[in-house]
């Protein structure tokens, strides 16, 4: 599928790919593409460049979505591109008062020292809370598709274990008991004596925190837990596409191939590879003996070929992609935006051998 | 070539995609050539670090010898924290802790423990004496800041006990700008420069580790066609035109990256080519 039907049919559209190939600016041309095929476009980017968030006119940090300020970005057909900037504790703070049972006990936790370690710092709660946002955005009537761009993770899965991560974190048996009814206590007195063993290597501190906030946590668990399941699905979803960015880098190149085996052992298929930052082929060039004062300019140029030669070889392993040339300069303006946005409208295809495309969409939570 | 002198520990810092693991791999094959016995260290567990000396599988927690004089391994924060554990008397815990999960909720209370605990393993291995160098790949996620900034993250939350120990013990090595230092990566690009420049000042100020050069990868070949120019003699038309553009490319993408590197000139600054075929001896050439 080449990227504007994708763009056209799909609700969700994720962006994944490693670090350093572009992929807030591909995500940002995205939300252009989408808002001039006539979609309400809400695009959520992590922690973009500088000049790229003012193109956008993000000129701070806002979890709320608002209208990129750009007269002439599209026709007559109602498309709009809105942008936001994840604030992944403003997120997680949001969750946890929309699910406490009153104020109070949001209050409670969320002045709770494990509460903010967690919210800060847990391995995975800036993709869990990139995939909340999206769910919000995607059930906001302002939009018909909602874009994000990932967080730079080593691992493209992050996306789709972190709501379950959080949950399993919030069920953990062992503080479970800890805070069951004083009878059942005794019983586990067992329990008590290990975690003031660890407490005591580890810093107690650490476990008393723990301790109060699974006391205040009490009860919002189910709320968490049916959330980061429609969540799931929504990822999962036949109208969410994944598309994968990458440079022509080898390494680039390598990651990019693992997150698609990786996606696709979850039952997901990457809807277009996009790659970035293609070195373009200068043709025709002399053949045979030329010049001495032009053979520096003819070995120039036949080394940019032989480079483009070897990404295009490279990037075979990606199956069919679509090419975004190297301008040999960053882009980040507005301009640069709509460049991109039209080089991906316009590029062909390369075509290759593909990723594993054989395996059979697996039942969400399988 | 940055100075290595008597350091025991170079820790090799940047944003994931810049060729971090390139640099370690490079940094400790050149060591090695020296004669020293180097110690490779990868924290994720990636892949990448043992394929750049020819070995497939991944690392594991067991050191295993890449070449002579190098050995590689990876230190994943849940081993070091069961190995921790148990060091600490608490062996008989260790495996219902972890069945439990009851770890995953520690270290989720205390982010820092985690990285903290690798560091403590990091430190052993660079003290005991059966290596003269470690070099450390850090992890992609934070550019490897928030890995460093964690001695002095528990140092403020925790108050007493064998962490507190572990963390000045650890924040001891990192301050000693003999034993330890870091190097950076980059790329020549606006953005990858900007993140070098932050994680720098961010290392000084909030770590207090020495910052002993930038390793910029990729660096683009043929800046001498800036001195040269294209005759139109002998060439037809559309030759001239592709020659003339494939030179604009060049030269554009040469002074795009001279004016990025020129904004790292106040650390030392290590130029790696871009090879059109990568070999690990190929960039060890240019250093010398």
């Amino acid at each position: 599928m080449t990227l504007v039907p994708v763009l056209r049919k799909s609700d969700v559209v994720v962006c994944c790919g490693t670090g350093g190939v572009g992929k807030t600016t591909v995500a940002a041309a995205l939300g252009v593409i989408g808002a001039r095929e006539g979609r309400r476009v809400a695009l959520v980017t992590i922690d973009p460049a500088r000049r790229l968030a003012d193109a956008l006119g993000l000129d701070t940090l806002q979890n709320e979505p608002h209208p990129v300020p750009v007269d002439n970005l599209v026709g007559t057909e109602g498309g709009e591109l809105w942008a936001c900037m994840l604030d992944a504790r403003e997120t997680f703070d949001d969750s946890v008062r929309r699910y406490a049972h009153s104020e109070a006990q949001a209050d409670r936790i969320l002045a709770n020292r494990f509460y903010r370690n967690i919210s800060g710092g847990l391995g995975g709660t800036q993709e869990y809370m990139a995939t909340e946002r999206l769910f919000e955005l995607t059930n906001d009537p302002r939009f018909d598709l909602v874009i994000v761009d990932t967080p730079p993770t080593r691992n493209a899965l992050d996306m789709l274990t972190a709501p379950r991560r959080l949950v399993r974190l919030l069920d953990n048996r062992l503080f479970r008991l800890f805070m069951a009814p004083s009878k059942l206590r005794l019983v586990n007195a067992a329990t008590q004596t290990l975690l003031r063993s660890v407490g005591k290597v580890v810093g107690g501190d650490v476990i008393a925190d723990a301790i109060e906030f699974f006391h205040a946590f009490e009860g919002m668990e189910a709320g968490f837990r049916a959330r980061s399941q429609d969540v799931l699905e929504l990822l999962h979803a036949p109208k969410t596409a994944w598309v994968l960015v990458t440079s022509a880098r080898q390494e680039a190149i390598t990651e990019a191939r693992f997150f698609a085996d990786r996606l696709a052992d979850s039952g997901i298929s990457v809807s277009a590879v996009i790659a970035n930052r293609i070195t373009p082929t200068f043709e025709p060039l002399p053949g045979g003996m030329v010049a001495a004062d032009v053979a520096p300019f003819v070995e120039n140029a036949r080394r940019l070929n032989a480079e483009a030669a070897l990404q295009r070889a490279a990037l075979n392993a990606l199956g069919p992609i679509t090419a975004v040339t190297d301008r040999g300069t960053d882009l980040h303006d507005f301009d640069a935006l709509v460049w991109m946005a039209a080089q991906l409208t316009v590029a062909p295809n390369v075509a290759g051998r593909g990723p594993r495309t054989d395996r059979k969409r697996r039942t969400v939570g399988a | 070539m940055i100075d290595l002198g008597d350091t025991r520990l170079l820790i090799v810092a940047g944003k994931g995609g810049v060729g971090k693991t390139t640099v370690a791999a490079v940094l400790a094959e050149w060591a090695r050539r020296q004669g020293r016995r180097v110690a490779l260290v990868d924290i994720e567990g990636r892949p990448g670090l043992g394929a750049m000396f020819g070995h497939d599988e991944p690392l594991g927690f067991e050191p295993i010898t890449l070449a002579d004089g190098l050995t590689a391994r990876s230190i994943a924060a849940d081993r070091a924290l069961v190995e921790y554990l148990n060091d600490h008397g608490l062996q008989r815990f260790s495996k219902r802790l972890a069945e439990s999960g009851a770890l995953e909720v520690i270290a989720s209370g205390a982010p820092g423990l985690r990285d903290l605990l690798v560091l403590g393993k990091v430190k052993q291995l660079a003290l005991a004496g059966d290596s003269d160098l470690v070099i450390v790949d850090s992890p992609a996620s934070g550019h490897g800041v928030s890995l460093l900034r964690s001695p002095q993250g528990l140092l403020d939350a925790v108050r007493g006990g064998p962490v507190r120990v572990q963390a000045e013990d650890v924040l001891t090595l990192l301050h000693d700008p003999v034993l330890c230092c870091v190097a950076l990566v980059s790329l020549p690009e606006e953005t990858p420069v900007n993140e070098t420049l932050e994680t720098a000042i961010a290392l000084r100020d909030q770590v207090g580790v020495r910052v002993a050069g930038v390793f910029v990868n990729q660096i683009a070949q043929g800046a001498e066609l800036e001195a040269l120019s294209l005759p139109e003699a002998d060439l037809d038309r559309n030759q001239w035109a592709a020659l003339t553009a494939a030179t604009n490319f060049t030269l554009g993408r040469v002074r795009a990256q001279r004016l990025q590197i020129a904004r790292l000139s106040e650390y030392l600054v290590v130029g790696l080519p871009a090879l059109p075929v990568f070999t690990l001896g190929g960039l060890i050439e240019c250093l010398s």
